[in-house]
């Protein structure tokens, strides 16, 4: 009998740990021989700790489950959720980027390669650099860390430098509220991280690799390590990758709390030991990134994506998807949501569906205010705009941005004010200080959302006009799009806004 | 290297900059300006526990500004400071990546999820304080 408990550090924070030791205590007390896997999380976020048994039968789900269950758990006398590859939320999905998190044994390389794991790089083996750039390129996907370039693009530029050494850096920086896919993936299938890493490099004609990964997640980075000396020892790092005759070999480093290191010329100055402060561009890290020499600098879910592409082919992953978006986006679902967590699917299915038919609507039961889609510099999406499809160009139409396609729920009780003054707090805060707008404006702008807290209708236009400067004189994105969570709270809530004005006069 | 001063240390002494300065052949400045930049490295030695306590949006939709509010209060201390018998210092972060079981907390390397005051209670009381 196989059970398994996640160690993903979701289900950990809900008791996973105290649920494993559990299990192992009852088991040996009833003397079942029952192997324990500390597995990923399958996403589902409000059934964690969800515990699986597999009596050879195909896996079944209980959850959530406490560490007082446990007995009638090993009874069979736990109430059971069915099969879980059969559970409504999980069955609706396409998990392509996520088809073995939760599913495999995160550190299991066999397992791994039963899974399908390896077939893409092996294949990428087989390819030249510009077979691979043309394959990532056909596959339309989009950089999934905010911005939303084209990665075989980017590879491209990098391909066609010229330098003695180029590099790929994975940013694993994943500072967005809101947002946990990078995590979640590195947590429960770090073998894929670092098959699209190595595949990266061998497009480009790179070497070495860097994860860059936030301090915040110690339970990733323990997984990270672990899994690169595994790939080392097993041969698909090294200096030849899967007997191909090419090396790739990477490495972890932890970030050390900053917001703004997320942005890529921040984030190649702290890996270089400085300050994370934002480099003009251009130079384009793809010419001068880490040590001033061509780097792809891609987000976690974009190279975790690589592998699948390249297993089932470019053609199947841009068959997915809507207009320009193509393939999977990776929803992170959460706030005062009901049924939250990780829920992979075509780019095409509207904010509503995934709030209210996916989601549940709000764990409080309260109607829906707002949903802040993309992270702290995405917008607050009323309900009327409920009808936008997830996709680049359609949340662009629409006032909004995807980013990292975190979606952050709130209900009714929250104060709209309140939310655009700690964007601007938040920004701040985190500002590098480069640019004066942002390291100002933002001091300037928690002022004025005060005084119109206090009831100054002169300080709505005042705030405008310092989101107009911010947008127009940043340097990069925290700046520059701290507006947009800022000014759609403005727009389309105006209420919160007057009736302080109201209630001082 | 200021990963490890701090592991070892709890902080990164200001004695150590200097030598790191000579070390890396940087000026002191230099190595103050790095220090100083990242929220993870304290000037002051911490309590002997650490609770961080989210304090991005997910967790303001579930209430996680009145459960950090309730939670110092009950401590009597505010943000960044240390209990005064030294057990433990609240220090804000922006996002654990656990938003979905929000709102979320990690005392030291242990993470926990959907606090409310009593598992806050729970946290605070193995800590000791
Ligand atoms: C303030 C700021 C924070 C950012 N944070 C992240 C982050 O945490 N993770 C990430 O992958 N990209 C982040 N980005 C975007 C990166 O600059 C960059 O676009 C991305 O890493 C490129 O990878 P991709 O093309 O695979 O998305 C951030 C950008 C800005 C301006
Ligand atoms: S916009 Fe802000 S964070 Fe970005 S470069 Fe300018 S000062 Fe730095």
């Amino acid at each position: 009998m196989k059970i398994y408990v996640p160690m993903d550090s979701a289900a950990k924070a809900l008791g996973a740990d105290e649920v494993a030791d559990a299990v192992r205590r009852e088991a040996a007390s009833r003397g079942i021989d029952a192997q324990i896997i500390r597995n990923g999380t399958r996403g589902m976020v409000w059934l964690e700790p969800l515990v699986e048994i597999d009596q050879g039968q195909g896996r079944i789900g209980y959850g959530p489950v406490t560490p007082e269950d446990v007995p009638a758990l090993l009874d069979g006398k736990l109430e059971s959720l069915g099969p879980v590859d059969e559970i409504p939320w999980y069955a609706r999905q396409t998990r392509l980027t996520f088809a073995r998190c939760g599913v495999i044994d995160p550190l299991d390389l066999d397992d791994y390669r039963a899974h399908g794991g390896l077939a893409g790089l092996r294949r990428a083996c087989g390819m030249s650099q510009a077979e691979i750039i043309k394959e990532t390129t056909d596959s339309g996907l989009r950089g999934r860390g905010g911005a939303g370039f084209p990665t075989g693009i980017k590879w491209k530029t990098v391909m066609e430098a010229s330098a003695e050494q180029k590099y790929i850096v994975c940013n694993a920086d994943e500072g967005d509220s809101g947002t946990f896919a990078d995590r979640m993936i590195m947590e429960g299938d770090p073998f894929t991280l670092i098959e699209g890493m190595a595949i990266a490099g061998l497009g480009v004609g790179a070497t070495r690799g860097y994860v860059y990964l936030r301090s915040e997640y110690p339970d990733a980075i323990r997984v990270m390590n672990d899994a690169v000396r595994i790939a080392r020892q097993e041969g698909v790092l090294g200096p030849d990758v899967l007997g191909s005759g090419k090396a790739f070999d990477m490495e972890i480093r932890m970030g050390a709390g900053a917001y703004v290191c997320g942005e890529e010329t921040s984030l190649l100055n702290s890996l270089e030991g400085r300050r994370g402060v934002v480099r003009a561009k251009p130079p384009l890290p793809a010419l001068e990134g880490f040590l001033g020499r061509p780097t792809v600098v891609n987000n976690v879910i974009s190279l975790a994506t690589i592998p699948v592409i390249f297993e089932k082919g470019a053609a199947y992953y841009s068959g997915l998807g809507i207009g320009r978006s193509r393939g999977t986006a990776t929803l992170q679902i959460a706030g005062n949501i009901k049924y939250g967590g990780l829920f992979e699917t075509a780019f095409g299915v509207t904010l509503g569906e995934v709030v209210n038919e996916i989601g549940g609507g709000t764990a409080s039961g309260r109607p829906v205010k707002a949903v802040q889609v993309g992270g702290p510099l995405g917008a607050y999406m009323p309900v009327s705009k409920f009808d936008t499809p997830m996709g680049y160009e359609e949340f662009d139409q629409n006032g909004g941005l995807i980013g990292h396609a975190g979606l952050v729920v709130f209900d009714d009780t929250a104060d709209m004010l309140q939310m655009a003054r700690f964007a601007l707090e938040f920004c701040a805060v985190e500002s590098c200080g480069k640019c004066t707008p942002c390291r100002l404006g933002a001091v300037r702008g928690v002022e004025t959302v005060d005084r119109i807290a206090g009831g100054d209708p002169a300080a709505v236009d005042l705030l405008t006009d310092l989101c107009e400067t911010m947008k127009d004189g940043s340097l990069c994105a925290l700046g520059g799009l701290t507006p947009m969570p800022v000014m759609s709270a403005l727009t389309q809530f105006p209420d919160d806004f007057a009736c302080h004005k109201e209630a001082a006069e | 290297m200021l990963h490890a001063l701090q592991d070892s240390y709890g902080y990164v002494p200001q004695e150590a900059v200097p030598v790191l300065a000579d070390e890396l052949n940087l000026g002191r400045a230099e190595i103050h300006g790095v220090i100083s930049f990242y929220h993870d490295f304290r000037k002051a030695p911490a309590g002997r526990h650490v609770l961080k306590i989210c304090r991005a949006e997910a967790c303001q939709s579930m209430g996680g500004n009145a459960l950090a509010e309730a939670t110092l209060r009950k401590l009597g201390i505010g943000w960044h400071d240390t209990t005064s018998n030294g057990t433990v210092t609240v220090e804000p972060v922006y996002c654990l990546g656990l938003c979905a079981c929000a709102p979320a907390a990690m005392l030291d390397d242990r993470v926990a999820g959907r606090v409310d005051e009593a598992r806050m209670d729970k946290l605070l009381n193995e800590a000791g304080a």
